[in-house]
């Protein structure tokens, strides 16, 4: 039974939805779609065009945008912030253990070969300790909700996370076309982000760094997919935006040409992955990348945010473990539940995975984006017999879950506010503390009865409040 | 017995290059049986001060040059005090974790041939079984210089059945990780017996973990283990990791890069000499 955030069992408006049900009633079918070709225009000035981290598709085309919030009541979002904190200190703590003792893997609760034999980990980081310890400094969680209070955990994104400018723009949008909507205080508002991520990045200075750290976004180039919000972020957080051919490393420090000579620089937020940061520490064909940037780092002299390796955390067999993770690192409950997963590297998960692959979500274990993956329930007998042959001929490449009645959310039809499946992502900051805004990305799957939200398979966004009280 | 080392590589540019950026392995870590004695690294004369230990514990440099370059000269030499330890390697300061190391890379990545082949080595235990894995190794892939280049990988050096000690190294450490054996590829300096082949460039090898031992110095091109004949640079997962000197160089293309390894036994007076200078 597909639980509908806005709708109590009984039919009736859910309090926290009060008011986004009496802003539609007022505005009206016809209003809002007025208002809606009036966003679009807008996100087209302003020219937000952009993927969401590893969708791929056309870097040029607009993702559509849904006028009708996604609401969350106060308590709700208590629940949520908790633990969302949780997962990602527990996250952080296993790759800090990763890369030293490793005693989660000492203790037996997590397989030796899926840390040491994944693609993700970095042997390089092996022994070094990044500044507070810290590895993932903005971790995008993708959670689903199919209950009034079952929140469940998609998947983790350690690496570089995208998305969150159009939390911002979404945001930004709404409050400039419907500022009555805000007046009352009623929501809380997610612009101190650039802020509180700024002074995330500036905790985690190098040793090197004895002043203000200077913190610089570094971005592969304008044909990145993610282009545009690594401009919109360095815009807002006031810092250079760099690509690998402005800096240099030189005397263990990293430097920025600038117009008056060389400026040193502490911290990178990089949106770059690890192949191409350092051609001298990881790929020699890469003609991107900083040469001597690991060393450097290493060295103490610069901060890498994310850490180089980080993405170990994300890998979907790594997943299964993140409630262990809980438990054994922070001695606490899981606040949020995973989904329960089927391995099919183990002998148990293949045959049950393959005998019910018709009912369950299977997924690559390395893939992203909803690309490569299978939604048996709604796959052709054809689709699900090859897909079935793609996981015999790797069993240790897939894991498969249960086909989730995801909650739907209101979203604006052609004639009358239909309900779509919606997912969520928040980013929460970690830096000598964890910091995390009230709100997040929420896609919404516009095409009725659809469970994918990525953009690329016709997903949408929509702002995401949370209530103050 | 005290071995003298000078190891020079040369880079060529067609035009001068505008930034060359070199990562350099090329500090012999203090050892049980290696205890280097007046090791000093210069690029282009100039010295280079600070090696700080990689994630193996080896020592790594950056060296960043950006004035017009047209050749680049970098220097390792010294004295290194060795002595026999019947081929375990010991006292690193600092040790990753085990598993790593049975982590197989594009470069050792066995296929079906090369998994039959490590099945095949015999032995009663893991050392018994080491020793037989590196004489196989030399059984069947014979020396022949310029027969492969380093871009193969084990699997086609087997293939092939002839290579170098790089392919010797690769294929011993792939094998022994399909055994479940740690191993590791190590680079460093060999002064040849007399009437053997003259060292010109770097050596390589492999190390191999036993409990109880310790890592293991296999030389598979040479049939034996490491003893005071050898000096250790640097270790790594394959040969591309454990190079000891990468580089990355911006405007110019390299035409040549020439390395020339120079080892002999140092005379007992010229130790003296210097001491006294001290």
């Amino acid at each position: 039974m597909t639980f509908s955030e806005m709708h109590e069992q009984d039919g009736t408006i859910r309090s926290c939805y009060a008011e986004v049900k009496r802003w539609i009633d007022e505005t009206g079918i016809d209003g809002l779609h007025g208002r809606m070709d009036e966003a679009e225009a807008i996100f087209r000035r302003i020219g937000i065009t952009f993927a969401v981290y590893g969708e791929g598709g056309d870097p040029e085309r607009l993702i559509p945008f849904d006028l009708l919030p996604r609401v969350f009541s106060r308590l709700e979002w208590e629940r949520l912030d908790k633990g969302i904190r949780q997962r990602a200190q527990a996250l952080n703590a296993f790759l800090y253990d990763a890369y030293h003792r490793a005693e989660i893997l000492r203790a037996g609760l997590i397989p030796q070969d899926l840390v040491y034999q994944n693609e993700a980990f970095r042997p390089e980081m092996i022994g070094f300790d990044p500044p507070g310890r810290v590895y993932s400094h903005i971790v995008g969680i993708d959670i689903v909700r199919t209950g009034p209070d079952q929140f469940e955990v998609l998947e983790d994104n350690c690496r570089t996370p995208s998305g969150v400018s159009y939390m911002l723009e979404n945001r930004e949008i709404m409050t400039r076309m419907f500022p009555g909507l805000f007046s009352k205080g009623l929501v809380t508002p997610v612009d101190d982000y650039p802020a509180l991520l700024l002074k995330t990045l500036k905790e985690v200075a190098p040793p090197a760094c004895k002043r203000d750290p200077v913190v610089v976004l570094l971005t592969p180039g304008s044909l990145n997919s993610a282009y545009y919000e690594h401009s919109f972020l360095a815009d807002l957080m006031g810092i250079e935006l760099v690509e690998p051919v402005d800096l240099f490393v030189d005397n263990d420090r990293v430097w920025m040409k600038t117009t008056t000579g060389p400026r040193a620089v502490d911290v990178i937020y990089r949106r770059i992955d690890d192949d191409y940061l350092d051609p001298l520490a990881f790929r020699p064909d890469s003609l991107l990348g900083v040469p001597g940037l690991f060393h450097a780092y290493r060295a103490g002299g610069v901060t890498l945010c994310s850490a180089p390796g980080a993405g170990l955390a994300d890998d979907k067999a790594i997943y299964v473990y993140v409630p262990e993770m809980i438990r054994f690192y922070l001695g606490e409950e899981p606040i949020l539940s995973n989904i329960p997963t089927w391995q099919c590297g183990t002998e148990s998960g293949l045959a049950y995975v393959l005998e019910h692959l018709g009912e369950l979500v299977a997924k690559e274990v390395h893939g992203s984006g909803g690309y490569g993956m299978l939604i048996g329930p709604q796959a052709t007998s054809e689709a699900v017999a090859a897909y079935a042959a793609r996981i015999r001929a790797n069993p240790g490449g897939f894991i498969a879950q249960p086909t989730l009645a995801l909650s739907t959310v209101p979203t604006l039809g052609e004639s009358a506010v239909v309900q779509r499946h919606a997912d969520f992502r928040p980013f929460c900051l970690v830096g000598s503390q964890m910091r995390l805004v009230a709100g997040g990305l929420t896609r919404v799957a516009l095409t009725e009865g659809s469970l994918v939200v990525n953009s690329s398979q016709g997903g949408g966004v929509k702002d995401t409040w949370v209530l103050r009280n | 017995m005290e071995l003298t080392v000078r190891h020079q590589t040369t880079y060529c540019y067609e035009t001068p290059a505008s930034q060359v950026a070199l990562l350099l392995r090329l500090q012999p870590a203090a050892l049980d049986g290696q205890v280097p004695r007046q090791w000093a690294v210069t690029v282009n004369d100039t010295p280079v001060q600070t090696f700080r230990p990689n994630a193996y514990g080896d020592g790594e440099a950056f060296v960043h040059l950006r004035a017009s370059v047209e050749e680049v000269l970098i220097v390792a030499s010294g004295r290194v005090e060795t002595r026999d330890q019947h081929g375990v390697v010991s006292g690193f300061r600092q040790e990753g974790p085990l598993p790593v190391f049975l982590r197989q890379t594009h470069l050792t990545r066995p296929d079906a041939a090369v998994t039959a082949f490590a099945h095949s080595a015999g032995g009663t235990d893991r050392l018994s079984r080491l020793h037989a894995l590196s004489a196989l190794v030399r059984d069947r892939v014979g020396y022949c210089a310029g027969s492969t280049s380093t871009a193969s990988t084990a699997a086609e050096v087997l293939a092939q059945g002839r290579g170098v000690c790089q392919d010797h190294a690769h294929l011993f450490v792939s094998a022994a990780r399909a055994l479940g054996i740690p191993a590791r590829y190590v680079v460093g300096y060999l002064m040849a017996q007399a009437g053997d082949r003259a060292l010109r460039e770097t050596h390589a090898w492999a190390e191999a973990w036993v409990d109880g031992l310790g890592w293991i110095g296999f030389d598979a091109t040479n049939g034996i283990c490491v003893t005071d004949h050898y000096v250790r640079l640097c270790g790594g997962l394959d040969a591309h990791d454990a190079a000891p000197v990468r580089g990355s160089v911006l405007g110019a293309t390299t035409i040549a890069i020439r390395a020339d390894v120079m080892i002999g036994e140092a005379e007992p007076g010229a130790a003296q000499q210097t001491q006294q200078q001290q």
